[in-house]
């Protein structure tokens, strides 16, 4: 469980970024923060494994306080995997590059060949296992940072615009796969401002601006909310405004699937 | 703690009568206060020329990140201080080279700390430096902030993935460092292959003969600065030679151990 | 005679033996608003620097087929000339920002271009104003947001006065609101000032509104052109590319045998044409 308790944080030039954040998130949720750029979403989410120690406040990981416990420590059952893939690659070959946080955690090196050998194969990049990871393409050199993070197994995982710079079918890929650990009973919590791709797959979401937690609750509820949308500098899903504007229709309907299913039963009626 | 020593000679905006001084009158200041330093050896007269600098940094209103740069420097003064009292020099001369190190380091924070790159860019420029020159000057400077961040986030990716930088003998700790130089540099060279391709965009070197846009003016008050500074070098220099000046012995010394 | 004019256009860059593009003919009339999109890897950004000369002078490579801009042959000419009539912004608003004022990035250009003191204030005044970033001009871009890092760029681009536009991802680090908002000036650009413009997006459902032509790129060649109702109309999401939710809803509706008069592109057609199935 992730435990936040009126969480403050002030870089050390004094300037304040989270003023008393306060949310819990239970072993095995789904859940996004979004909020528009400043907000603080990245800020948080580093304080989960101990990057940022609260300057107010606590974050508990499972019951263990993060302002005494050192990184390594937490980042095993903390994974974060950060936005830019290319600020973490350093490794000759794709494979050292996914053992390596195995290496850092003292595992034994048959545990890491299997281990490697398995998120590969789950990612679809086998085929690259002895490449050098500079060499492959964007959308490659974010899938090895995931397998990086993913090859420890930790029980919380947390993404950092994972969404940026991906076409329509990556995201769909990385939706899906989302959603697949998630049934893994693992924790797992999506930083984004990508508005339609979080109304697919509907989490719970937390909306964080200046600073502030100001809505957490259902995608369907907040996403179709305009004053909170717009105070996070979102937009809400296309599929919400169309509703919205047309008489008659239920206001929390936000993905496609849903939305054809509530048109068709419309038309039925009808007729 | 050596971080604190950078924080005094990072340019900060303000409004201070130091700030809008011209570049080069301020330039021409700090180069006699360099020079004074280098012209006594005397500790009353060096001590004088440090704490007239004081002024000027409150001018500026940068006493604290002032204060950050001298305790940053003290590490290094210190060192001065026993190299000099090891190597035969008196208490009072070691103390003399102290303060005289403590004076330069001043007087350049000063500069730094109150001059825009793009400002110290420009006075180049107009002093007929090639224009790629001042270029490359200003966009390091401006892209240490940047590559500082990239810095931090690296270690914070790489930490979040086990890295431990403070444990282990000196050699693991060293090599606990490649994987920071290394995503640090392909980063570094990955963005200067986006600016360059910017450059090339808005027809970087197309014509030799740039008019800038801004230019910069010296005021009355910039020449009354120069002119100040310079009868005060040929003041201290006249002194130097001729004067008799106060001084002060300290008689405490090492005992020779060698 | 079209501003843009791409005959049989392939690319491989050196050292790769795939061809980034391949035999891409394209033309782009004055004035018009351009959509590039694709999935990852299609060539887009590839395109996009065939116009201003990078492709093939700062990407050196094998190049057959001929690109003309405004008249004049696109590999032939050093980008510095080309920028004068083709101005791109990137992705990444800060590494195309380059000074430490807002006014002085945007006098960049045309300093570079040699132009006078006072010409170059005139188009500064005026580059700012287009952009309304003019109470901006004394404030650092690094201390700006990301969407008025970009309106920056724009600024700077603009400032040299350039005929074309291309704008490759320039919404990607910016977050919803403001991508509308750089999206809705780079549409005022085109109308008011005629300025013709190229965007790669992947955002279609915030972009579709402002363009006249939709083209979609794949493996290096086109498989679609043509205005946003025919190329979504082509089942354009089955290659890849987010075409806007309201679009792909539609389409699944007439799967199911809806009678759909229009597909629409942008939220306002779906409500007409949601109103006009619900009361039927």
């Amino acid at each position: 469980m992730i435990m936040v308790e009126n969480l403050r944080y002030a870089y050390p030039n004094g300037n304040e970024v989270l003023h008393g954040v306060n949310l819990n998130i239970g072993d095995g949720e789904f859940v996004a923060i979004m909020g528009e750029n400043g907000a603080g979403k990245t800020t948080l989410v580093k304080t989960f494994n101990g990057l940022l120690k609260p300057t107010g406040g606590k974050v508990l990981i499972d019951d263990v306080e993060t302002r005494k416990t050192s990184v390594a420590t937490l980042a095993r059952s903390v994974g974060l995997v950060f936005q830019n893939p290319d600020h973490q690659l350093f490794c000759e070959t794709v494979r050292d590059e996914v053992a390596y946080s195995l290496r850092n955690f003292g595992y034994p090196p048959d545990v890491i060949e299997r281990r490697v050998r398995g998120i590969l194969e789950t990612l679809d990049l086998m085929p690259y296992v002895d490449s050098s990871p500079f060499m492959l393409s964007g959308g490659e050199r974010k899938r090895v940072a995931l397998a990086s993070v993913l090859v420890w197994n930790p029980k919380h995982i947390v993404l950092d615009e994972p969404t940026i710079g991906q076409d329509y079918q990556q995201k769909d890929r990385l939706r899906n796969f989302i959603v697949q650990l998630n049934t893994q009973q693992k924790t797992v919590v999506v930083v984004t401002h990508d508005v339609e791709f979080i109304a697919e797959c509907r989490p719970r979401v937390i909306l964080l601006s200046g600073g502030r937690i100001i809505a957490d609750g259902k995608a369907e509820e907040i996403l179709t909310d305009k004053a909170l949308t717009e105070k996070a500098s979102l937009i809400r899903p296309q599929i919400s405004l169309l509703f919205s504007s047309v008489a008659n229709l239920p206001r929390d309907v936000i993905d496609v699937f849903s939305a054809k299913a509530v048109i068709n039963s419309a038309i039925r009626r009808r007729t | 703690m050596s971080m604190r020593i950078f924080e005094g000679f990072k340019f900060t905006k303000l409004q201070t009568p130091i700030h809008l001084m011209d570049p080069r009158a301020k330039f021409i200041m700090i180069m006699v206060v360099f020079v004074i330093s280098l012209l006594f050896t005397n500790v009353l007269i060096l001590t004088v020329i440090f704490l007239a600098q004081l002024p000027l940094v409150w001018l500026g209103r940068s006493m604290r990140r002032w204060g950050g740069s001298m305790k940053g420097g003290f590490l290094l003064a210190g060192l001065i201080f026993f190299m000099n009292l090891i190597t035969g020099s008196t208490f009072t001369y070691s103390l003399a080279m102290t303060i005289r190190f403590l004076a330069l380091l001043s007087s350049f924070s000063i500069f730094f700390m109150t001059t825009s790159p793009d400002d110290l860019g420009l006075a180049l420029e107009q002093a007929h430096v090639p224009y790629s020159l001042c270029f490359t000057f200003t966009t390091a400077v401006r892209l240490v902030p940047t590559m500082a961040v990239d810095a931090q986030t690296v270690i914070d990716a790489q930490r979040s993935r086990g890295l431990e930088l403070d444990k282990g003998n000196l050699l693991k700790r060293i090599r606990n460092y490649i994987p920071i130089l290394i995503p640090l540099i392909v980063s570094a060279i990955r963005r200067s292959v986006e600016l360059a391709e910017a450059l090339e965009s808005r027809a970087f070197g197309l014509s030799s003969k740039r008019q800038p846009l801004i230019v910069l003016e010296m005021k009355a008050s910039d020449y009354l600065v120069v002119v100040v500074s310079l009868l005060l070098l040929s003041l201290a220099g006249w002194a130097s030679l001729y004067a008799q000046l106060p001084s002060i012995e300290i008689p405490l010394q090492l005992p020779r151990f060698w | 005679m079209p501003i843009i004019d791409i005959k049989d256009l392939s690319f491989s860059y050196a050292g790769t033996t795939r061809p980034s593009l391949s035999n891409v003919n394209l033309e782009v009339k004055k004035g018009e608003f351009v959509i590039v999109t694709g999935p990852s890897g299609c060539g887009k950004t590839t395109l996009c620097r065939c116009l201003n000369g990078l492709v093939p002078n700062f990407y050196a490579g094998e190049l057959t087929g001929e690109v003309l801009v405004c008249g004049l042959n696109a590999q032939r000419q050093p980008t510095s000339v080309l920028s004068h009539h083709v101005g791109f912004v990137f992705q990444n608003p800060e590494n195309q920002l380059f000074s430490l004022t807002v006014e002085r990035d945007v006098a960049f250009g045309p300093e570079n271009l040699g132009l006078s003191r006072d010409e170059t204030r005139r188009r500064v005044e005026w580059a700012l104003e287009v952009t309304g970033i003019g109470g901006l001009r004394d404030r650092a871009p690094y201390e700006l947001s990301g969407g008025q890092q970009q309106r920056v760029a724009l600024a700077s681009v603009l400032a040299m006065e350039p005929e074309i536009m291309v704008l490759d991802e320039p919404t990607s680090f910016l977050d919803p609101r403001s991508s509308r908002e750089i999206l809705g000036v780079v549409a005022k650009l085109n109308r008011d000032l005629g300025i013709t413009v190229v965007l790669v997006e992947h955002r279609l459902d915030l972009a579709t509104r402002h363009c006249s032509r939709i083209v979609v790129l794949d493996k290096g060649t086109v498989v679609l052109d043509g205005p946003p109702k025919d190329v979504y109309g082509r089942q354009a999401h089955l290659i890849g590319i987010g075409v806007p939710k309201v679009t792909l809803l539609f389409h699944l509706l007439k799967q199911d045998g809806v009678e759909i008069e229009k597909i629409p592109v942008t939220v306002e057609e779906a409500e007409a044409e949601l109103r006009g199935i619900l009361t039927h």
